[in-house]
């Protein structure tokens, strides 16, 4: 089921283009950002209003980084593990996020604060290692500074 | 007359210009001088007089490109323009610079090529992660249709052109321009076989050009100051300017418009500062993880594309990763392959299978469980997984860090599996 927000959001981004398909991203993210990820209930009614089958958007939605079809934490955090990164200590970052969250890659951590994730290149190789805490950039991250960013994300 | 046109307007720490202070800087002009003086083929012919090569990383030549969109009344409509803004390739962060600090300059750079092309709606297909730059391109879109820069009849002419910002939702194979148009259908991002080109047959159906942001942001400057001067403001025989970057265990990292053709050792040891102290240099990729490590011999080298591909790499996007000593070459290696493995689209066979395979290869002589004959194997995926055999360039692309690191890290490679351990930990 969508709410009737939801279904007026994504009905002005049908306007953007030749067909009703192309806002199937669209849409996705529109519900993603109300509750967090993508529920099978909501995906069958997006599908449905976007004359789609269920299977073929689902198709879609597993096939990018930035859909989530489980739930996640209250804080989503997307480390960059591409070769930059990696060069200036992106497992250090991750070894931190083991240790003193418990949470490793791919994990929500007990108290459902933050979910970890990894990411390709976030495109700030200059300022590496780096991550995005709810789609905000940090950068620069050594674990002390990995601790001291997360004050933030309660 | 500017020497460094793409970067002119900004300044770093500081927002981009508003539509005011874009136009008061030049702005807008090469759109009014385009439709008030210059046909759609005036301005595709001092593209192609420029020698602009694009600047996605492929370097095709962007009037050539252009060339092959059908023209006149009886060409298929609409016609499409797209901007890839989904700069992914591991290790680039020069689109990102042009994006976040002048909006408009691309905005420009868009208006004036679909004029040249006849496309009269065009998407900015945006990754998602580029959060500043969604915002600040959203301001600048609705900056120039208050203006009318954008919608109907701009300055009074029959052109028209609607702008949308697209926003992607993270897959590298999303920057494949095939794939691309794929993904802005609202279908899995999955390559398209060429031909049909998408000049021809492109989104829904409908002509279509994607040229990258860079690319399109060079092309006011070429229709405001002229072909020779878009030459003269390069090194060598490839034209223009080129946003450099640097990124890896340097004093300075950071990216730089120069000359094109500014070389290696200049943009590693003067821009960049050298390496850190206590790291030496080993190695570099020129453009992007899916280009072949160049080494000490080749520093002199200019940075353009027909240089560096004599080198046996390519320039790809222009911002060099540096390997130092004390990296484990091949851990680096396996870090790229894990990248292109989980980036596979999974459409043709050789690039699924084929790189899970070359990643776990890497993984066990990286752990140092690796056998002699593993480098035969990876041997061969070079070249099973190299150009003509696979449905697109992403597999090609995963081979080329590889296939350079055996070849110049070879010793690296046979210590993990002669000591049994990665000499580097």
């Amino acid at each position: 089921m969508l709410t009737s927000e939801e279904i007026a959001e994504i009905e002005q981004e049908l306007a953007h283009y030749d067909r009703k398909r192309a806002a199937c991203i669209d849409a996705l993210k529109i519900v993603q950002r109300r509750r967090g990820w993508v529920p099978d209930d909501a995906l069958r009614a997006i599908a449905e209003l976007l004359e789609m089958s269920v299977d073929e958007l689902d198709g879609v939605a597993t096939f990018y980084n930035l859909i989530y079809r489980r739930p996640v934490g209250r804080h989503v955090v997307h480390v960059c593990d591409s070769v930059s990164c990696w060069l200036m200590g992106t497992d250090a970052i991750t070894e931190r996020f083991r240790e003193r969250y418990g949470v490793a890659p791919g994990e929500t951590d007990a108290d459902g604060r933050f979910t970890v994730l990894p990411i390709p290149c976030l495109g700030c190789c200059d300022r590496a290692p780096a991550m995005l805490v709810d789609g905000i950039l940090h950068t620069d991250l050594t674990p002390d500074l990995l601790d001291e960013a997360l004050e933030r994300y309660r | 007359m500017m020497e460094r046109p793409l970067t002119a307007n900004i300044r770093p720490g500081e927002p981009p210009l508003d539509i005011d202070g874009y136009e008061r800087a030049g702005g807008y002009r090469a759109v009014r001088k385009a439709l008030t003086e210059m046909s759609p083929e005036d301005v595709l012919d001092v593209v192609r007089a420029s020698g602009l090569r694009g600047r996605g990383g492929a370097g095709f030549p962007t009037g050539q490109k252009w060339s092959f969109m059908p023209r006149g009344d009886d060409a298929p409509a609409p016609r499409y323009l797209i901007a890839n803004a989904d700069e992914m390739e591991p290790g680039t962060f020069k689109d990102r610079l042009l994006l976040e600090g002048d909006p408009h300059l691309l905005i420009e750079g868009m208006i004036v090529s679909a004029y040249a092309l006849g496309a009269t709606i065009a998407y900015i297909f945006l990754r998602d992660e580029y959060r500043v730059a969604a915002e600040r391109l959203k301001r600048a879109i609705g900056e120039a249709k208050e203006r009318g820069w954008l919608g109907e009849h701009i300055l009074g002419s029959p052109f028209g052109l609607e702008l949308h910002l697209h926003m992607s939702a993270g897959r590298y194979i999303c920057g494949e321009e095939t794939a691309l148009i794929s993904a802005l259908e609202g279908r899995r991002a999955i390559p398209r076989t060429k031909p049909p080109f998408p000049q021809l047959v492109g989104l829904w159906g409908k002509p279509t050009v994607v040229n990258n942001v860079e690319t399109l942001c060079n092309v006011p400057h070429i229709v405001s100051f002229g072909a020779d001067w878009f030459k003269g403001l390069s090194r060598t025989n490839d034209a223009g300017t080129k946003l450099y970057g640097v990124s890896g265990k340097v004093k300075r990292p950071g990216a730089w418009e120069l000359p094109m053709g500014t070389t290696i050792r200049e943009l590693l040891e003067e821009l960049a500062g050298g390496m850190r102290e206590g790291y030496r240099f080993r190695g570099l990729l020129p453009g992007g993880a899916s280009t072949d490590f160049l080494v000490e011999e080749h520093l002199d080298a200019p940075m353009d594309f027909d240089s560096i591909q004599k080198l046996g790499s390519r320039l790809g996007t222009g911002t060099m990763i540096v390997l130092d000593d004390r990296t484990c070459p091949v851990a680096m290696v396996h870090n790229l392959e894990h990248f292109f493995a989980q980036e596979s689209c999974g459409w043709c066979t050789p690039c699924r299978d084929g790189l899970p395979y070359v990643e776990h290869l890497l993984a066990s002589i990286d752990e140092g469980s690796g056998q002699p004959h593993d480098l035969d194997l990876l041997e061969m995926h070079t070249r099973y997984l190299g150009p003509g055999r696979t449905f697109c360039a992403h597999a090609p692309g995963a081979m080329e860090p590889l296939q350079s690191a055996l070849r110049y890290f070879r010793d690296d490679f046979e210590r993990h599996i002669a000591e049994r351990r990665c000499p580097y930990r």
